[in-house]
């Protein structure tokens, strides 16, 4: 369990970083930033780098701090920065106040361990795709805008076009994933999130997300985001269409996360049949959904 | 192509030439000499490898040792001040927190680092930590009890300073 | 008499019978000496190295110029094997030597431990791979080079020619074909006593279960390591990172070898965990040791995690389908079992012989007058079985435990109850059980075992339990108890020595041939030694593992350690004392009666004064000292303990286990484990011991799995997918160590403790969880993952 030999390069500018980058993604250059899920799927030698492009020296990509939107139209008035290297221990304590601090924080807690999280970052996290990622059922329930960055220039994508598959980005090798943008969910918003793993720290089998507003006695806005069991994270729409407009209540919760279940195509995987992984599905947008309507949700009771 | 580096081991500086392939775990090993430092799985699981790197806990495993240039490390070895062993490591003698030894190391300096952050976690974080890491062999009990008990007394001294 | 327990923050108190002094019998230590610290809660000496990160590991170990070694693999289960290509990784810059069988040729396969067997020795693992490759992982090829970097590099460039051959995953299909003319069944075992037939015709109902122990193994947190070296000058070869027994190791090694065994030395390490798998002898032990001795430089090789999990002896894969002769009462007449044991790829140093003891010790404590068993003991193409950590134990306390609960429920009875109306009471001890195992005629030597399941219902206030959990469930919780019963088998004979030597300064030495696993092995020693000589404990060194120092050793595996090794000591010190003794009182003038040895001093009884030094006495012992006399040289002597047979301590399992029924997820909240030790030489070991194999048997209970898919391809490869319980999954485990049984066969009255904390775990955890969801019996598979709850479940909404 020893890694290919590869060439080593510590940028110390964004520039520097891109520059290097595009002259090594031939050769199957990778950037590292946390290492966490890098370095060891290259102790089994299952990815084989010639070069490895560290950015932890690279300055300005610890930004973490809400901004302004720039993009029109969107409802969220502020976007919560996410630069590359902001890593998952960043969220031990809540960044902001609302309920988008509280619901990082705890969904940084189901991450791994300890000290693994003192070194994995967000961005690495989005990049590396894993199909049980809490950072990607966050970014793509909560409608993340990923900024990529390469000597050619920038691109913006949203969570849905940026995630292609299990492992697999919209990242081209000379890019690299300068920041994640998170909507800032508005005060009135409530939270909630669940997911289950075989023992702590483990990556969930199953795993939901959900946001929805409360006006009137009624749901507004609902997003029900699943993970864990596709090749990537999604919102459910059946399963928010069901929910919208109607007023909270068990047998509703249960009809939902029903209705998410049976939407749900789990990925074939040894030892874990899809009956099982739909059951799952189910319990997690339930308690998600009663979290985040109950006392222990994060936002606006 | 080997890069030379420079790592702080426990204050004692080690000029080395590595390969980028080596990780921290292997170079603190083979390279400084520093066996205390143990290697359980290579792949992040066990927390055996578990070092201070600039007052946090990491796995040595997954760390590339030129990454670490310039930082603060700190292992096992470092732990005790001369013949004074430092209270977690006489905590885990105490408590039969120990048997074969093997995560001891990784324990320890987790552990380490858990008691020095500025508020000291309190059961739930502690037992939640300390998940983090694996032993075979005693079936934990008694490396919690010792954690609790090596808090008690590190922050009863720091309390008294 | 109150059962003392120990739980989550106490130390261990032991349930001492009143008026048992914590003192060695037969020194006659009189009450105004010092307590010996015999039963008691030391701390350890092996400490220290530990927790300064000065212990040396195998993987620590590195010697000038060494080579390392990388072993190339079948990646496939099944294959003929039609040739290997190391041309590519021979041209790599660091590459010495590539090995393939051919280098091998004369060198025979690695034997069984116990002698050769006809029947097996057909099945038995060459060090490389021949002609077939049978799983994956197999050894086939191995690379040495200067850096283990360049090994690994060159080992993935040896390429090898494959074509496939049926793959044959489950024990229970029908037979498939090792070699030509040789089945996957090398042997059944066979065993039982009274008449079968007349009990199940004179049955007031049976029983019938298939129960499956799924496959895992002790998992050392260190993985194996080994490192040959030869010393040309002096002819010795060395294999250091021994472990287990290194001194049958050494013996086989060096007929392997084609040595003289005074010519090969094996040295244990620290060693990080044993649990069984550890201290076997395997293909790469014999390869390191070759290599050094035709490349004639040191040779490391260290497991990597990857290699550990599907290399090192895996173990516990069983299908048993039982069935039960029960009387109108609850008495069980007869047990009749037909079970199959995956044996994996090949027959390794164990033989049939975790198989063997599942067959002898299913039938446990109960009086159980007729049993029949038939065990087919088969190979598959996955990783090499053998023992892990109460082997077979683990297994047949489920299958036995799970089939008293069924009988219960089938009566509509307590299974308490059923069980009281079946345990064999004291006043039947010794009880001769009638079945012999490759070890063992099987007697139970002495036990009370009503009392300790009694005393672990008074311990847990049973009544208030069950209403706890009664009230729980009517909440909505799934919550429930399990509790199941074992006998434990321990210090397997027939001889153990070692030899014990005071120096002038009175520090001593006790060389043994006994090894250490991490239990605590020198710390138990040197209090056995301490309190029967009169030394403070911290004074005896052990010195153990080492095969150049005492010719004889029978190392550290089914609970032999304390009570084999510890007799022995115990033996020994009797002499060093005796002939201390003489000497002193020659050099006191004074009658021998009179004197005592205290603190490691030689004093005069009721006499305050400051007597004479132990090593004083030493110096006086002298070969070359006048005071001497007559008297043979040396204050040194050898004991020896020989036992015609083992010692059978006993225990009780409590679990309870609350199951999300959304999840599948079973959680245990509480564990207990009251068991018998006969005598218990340092409680805070034995419970450290017990903690430590609670925990593993919770991993194989509902966590650890070693599975396959249909083409043989293991799943669980990496400690993400092998699940190890961590703190999270284990509750704070409650133990209640009695004393009341103190086996007739030893001095001390000691029984083994290692495998008290695993034996029962699946049992108990299993009728927890029937107990918690409502539904009886229906647990029948180890381990009980969330899905095949979840299933469960499904089975009865559905
Ligand atoms: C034992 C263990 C348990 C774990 N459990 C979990 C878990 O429960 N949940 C979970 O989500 N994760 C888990 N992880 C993974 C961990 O969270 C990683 O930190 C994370 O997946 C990747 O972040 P990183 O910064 O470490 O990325 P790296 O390992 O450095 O990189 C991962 C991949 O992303 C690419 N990459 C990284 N940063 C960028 C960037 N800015 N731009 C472009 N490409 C980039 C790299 O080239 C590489 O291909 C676990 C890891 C371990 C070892
Ligand atoms: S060796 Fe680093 S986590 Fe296991
Ligand atoms: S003491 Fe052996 S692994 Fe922890």
């Amino acid at each position: 369990m020893r890694s290919v030999a590869f060439q080593y390069h510590a940028p110390r500018s964004l520039d520097e970083a891109l520059v290097t980058l595009a002259q090594v993604a031939a050769e199957d250059g990778r950037i590292i930033a946390g290492g966490q899920s890098l370095v060891p799927t290259m102790a089994f030698r299952f990815v084989r780098p010639g070069h490895l492009v560290d950015i932890n020296r690279v300055a300005g990509l610890d930004r973490l701090h809400a901004e302004a939107s720039t993009v029109p139209g969107r409802t969220a008035a502020s976007e919560l920065v996410i630069g590359a290297t902001v890593r998952h221990a960043a969220f031990h304590r809540p960044v902001l106040a609302g309920p988008l601090g509280p619901l990082l924080t705890e969904v940084a807690s189901h991450i791994a361990h300890y000290p693994i999280r003192m070194r994995g970052t967000f961005c690495g996290s989005l990049a590396h795709a894993d199909p049980a990622s809490e950072w990607c059922l966050v970014a793509s329930t909560l409608d993340a805008r990923l900024v990529l960055r390469s000597v050619r220039g920038e691109r913006i994508l949203e969570a849905d076009e940026f995630f292609t598959g299990v492992m697999s980005t919209a990242i081209e090798p000379d890019e690299l994933l300068v920041e994640a943008r998170i909507p800032i969910p508005n005060p009135g918003v409530r939270l909630g999130f669940d997911e289950f793993s075989r023992r702590r720290g483990d990556f969930a089998l199953a795993m939901a997300l959900v946001s929805l507003e409360c006006v009137d006695g009624r749901v507004r806005s609902p997003r029900i985001g699943v993970s864990g069991v596709e090749d990537r994270p999604r919102r459910i729409a059946e399963a928010e269409a069901l929910l919208d407009g109607r007023i909270p209540a068990d047998d509703l919760f249960r009809a939902v996360a029903r209705a998410a279940a049976a939407a749900v195509d789990p990925l074939e995987q040894p030892q874990l049949p899809a009956i099982y992984r739909r059951e799952l599905v189910e319990s997690s947008v339930r308690r998600a959904l009663e979290r985040a309507w109950g006392p222990t949700g994060h936002g606006a009771r | 192509m080997k890069h030379p580096i420079t790592l702080t081991i426990n204050g004692h500086r080690h000029d080395v030439e590595v390969e980028p392939r080596r990780t921290l775990a292997d170079v603190i090993r083979e390279e400084c000499r520093l066996t205390g430092t143990h290697v359980g799985c290579e792949h992040g699981v066990c927390g055996a490898c578990t070092v201070i790197v600039d007052g946090d806990p990491v796995r040595a495993c997954l760390v590339f040792a030129v990454q670490a240039e310039g930082a603060q490390i700190r292992t096992v070895e470092g732990l005790a001040q001369g013949a004074q062993l430092h209270p977690l490591q006489q905590a885990f003698i105490d408590h039969h927190a120990l048997q074969c030894g093997f995560c001891t190391a990784g324990f320890l300096m987790l552990s380490t680092a858990l008691l020095e952050r500025p508020a000291p976690p309190d059961d739930v974080e502690l037992q939640e930590a300390l998940s983090s890491n694996l032993c075979r062999c005693t079936g934990y009990k008694n490396i919690l009890l010792a954690v609790r008990a090596a808090s008690k007394v590190m922050h009863a001294t720091s309390e008294a300073a | 008499m109150s059962a003392a327990i120990a739980a989550a923050g106490e130390t261990p108190v032991v349930d001492r019978p009143s008026g048992v002094p914590a003192a060695v019998p037969g020194t006659a230590a009189p009450r105004t000496a010092r307590p010996g610290p015999f039963g008691q809660s030391v701390t350890r000496l092996e400490d220290l190295p530990l927790v300064r990160g000065q212990a040396r590991f195998a993987a620590d170990l590195s010697f000038p110029h060494q080579l390392h070694m990388r072993i190339v693999r079948s990646p496939v289960a099944h294959a003929r094997l039609l040739g290997v290509d190391a041309s590519e990784a021979l041209a790599l810059r660091g590459v010495v030597a590539v090995w393939t069988a051919q280098d091998l040729v004369g060198i025979p396969c690695i034997p069984l431990r116990e002698g050769p067997s006809a029947e097996l020795d057909p099945y038995l693992q060459p060090i490389l791979a021949r002609d077939r490759v049978r799983y994956v992982g197999d050894p086939v090829a191995a690379v040495f080079a200067t850096d283990p970097f360049i090994a690994e590099d060159a080992a993935e460039r040896v390429s090898l020619d494959l074509e496939s051959l049926p793959v044959l995953t489950d024990a229970t299909a029908a037979l498939g074909e090792f070699a030509p003319g040789l089945p996957t069944q090398p042997t059944t075992i066979r065993k039982g006593y009274g008449d079968i037939d007349a009990a199940f015709a004179r049955a007031a109902f049976t029983v019938e279960l298939e129960l499956a122990t799924g496959r895992h193994s002790g998992v050392p947190l260190e993985t194996r390591g080994a490192i040959g070296r030869y010393d040309a000058a002096r002819d010795v070869l060395e294999l250091h990172g021994a472990a287990k027994v290194p001194h049958r190791n050494r013996d086989a090694l060096a007929r392997m070898l084609g040595r003289s065994p005074h010519t090969i030395h094996l040295f244990e390490l620290h060693v990080g965990g044993g649990f069984g798998v550890r201290g076997e002898i395997y293909p790469e032990d014999v390869l390191v040791l070759l290599a050094a001795m035709r490349l004639e430089r040191p040779v490391k090789w260290i497991e990597d995690r990857y290699e550990a999990l599907m290399t090192t002896n895996q173990s516990r894969e069983q299908v048993h389908r039982v069935r039960a002769a029960v009387a109108a009462d609850g008495f069980v007449l007869a047990m009749d079992d037909e079970f199959f044991h995956d044996q994996g790829a090949y027959v390794r140093t164990h033989g049939d012989r975790v198989a063997d003891m599942t067959a002898g010790i299913l039938p446990g404590g109960y009086v159980l007058p007729a049993y029949r068993v038939t065990g087919h003991y088969r190979l598959t193409n996955k990783t090499p079985a053998a023992t892990y950590r109460a082997p077979g134990r683990f297994e047949s306390s489920f299958v036995r435990e799970r089939l008293f609960d069924a009988i219960a429920q089938r009566m509509g009875i307590d299974p308490i109850e059923l069980r009281r109306r079946n345990l064999i009471r004291p006043e039947q001890m010794p009880f001769p059980r009638g079945i012999e195992t490759i070890e063992d005629n099987i007697v139970f030597d002495s036990g009370d075992y009503p009392l300790l399941l009694q005393k672990t219902l008074d311990a847990l206030d049973w009544p208030r339990l069950q209403a706890d959990l009664q009230a729980r469930r009517a909440q909505g919780e799934a919550v429930g108890v399990g509790l199941a019963c074992f006998v434990e088998k321990s210090g397997l004979g027939p001889a153990d020595g070692v030899r014990i030597t005071v120096d002038f300064t009175g520090a001593v030495e006790v060389v043994t041939g006994g090894a250490s696993v991490g239990q605590g092995f020198e710390t138990v020693v040197a209090q056995i030694c301490a309190s029967t000589l009169g030394v403070d404990y911290r004074r005896v060194r052990v010195a153990h593992g080492r095969t150049d120092r005492i010719q004889y050793g029978v190392g550290a595996h089914a609970g032999r350690a304390t009570v084999m090794t510890g007799s022995a000591t115990h033996n020994a010190a009797l002499r060093v004392r005796a002939k201390a003794l003489d000497m002193a009182a020659s050099m006191l003038g004074c009658a021998i009666e009179g004197l005592d040895i205290v603190d490691g001093r030689v004093i005069r009884r009721g006499d305050s004064g400051p007597g004479l030094a132990l090593g004083d006495v030493a110096s006086a012992l002298a070969p070359t000292a006048r005071a001497r006399g007559e008297r043979e040289p040396g204050l040194t002597a050898e004991g020896w303990y020989e036992t015609p047979s083992m010692t059978y301590p006993y225990g009780v399992h409590v679990a309870v286990v609350r199951v999300d029924r959304d999840t599948g997820a079973a959680r245990v909240e509480r564990f207990f484990v009251g068991y018998d030790v006969g005598r218990a030489v340092n409680p805070m070991l034995v419970e450290g011991q017990i903690v430590g194999g609670v925990a593993q048997g919770i991993g194989g209970a509902l966590l650890e799995e070693f599975a396959y898919d249909e083409n043989g391809e293991p799943l669980a490869v990496t400690l993400a997918d092998y699940l190890l319980p961590t703190l999270d999954d284990i509750p704070p485990v409650e133990v209640m160590i009695t004393e009341d049984a103190p086996s007739p066969l030893n001095p001390l009255g000691i029984k083994g403790a290692g495998e008290a904390g695993i034996n029962g775990v699946g049992a108990a955890i299993a009728a927890a969880i029937d107990d918690a969801i409502g539904q009886p019996g229906a647990v029948t598979r180890l381990p009980v993952t969330p899905v095949r709850l979840k299933a469960l479940l499904r089975q009865r909404a559905g």
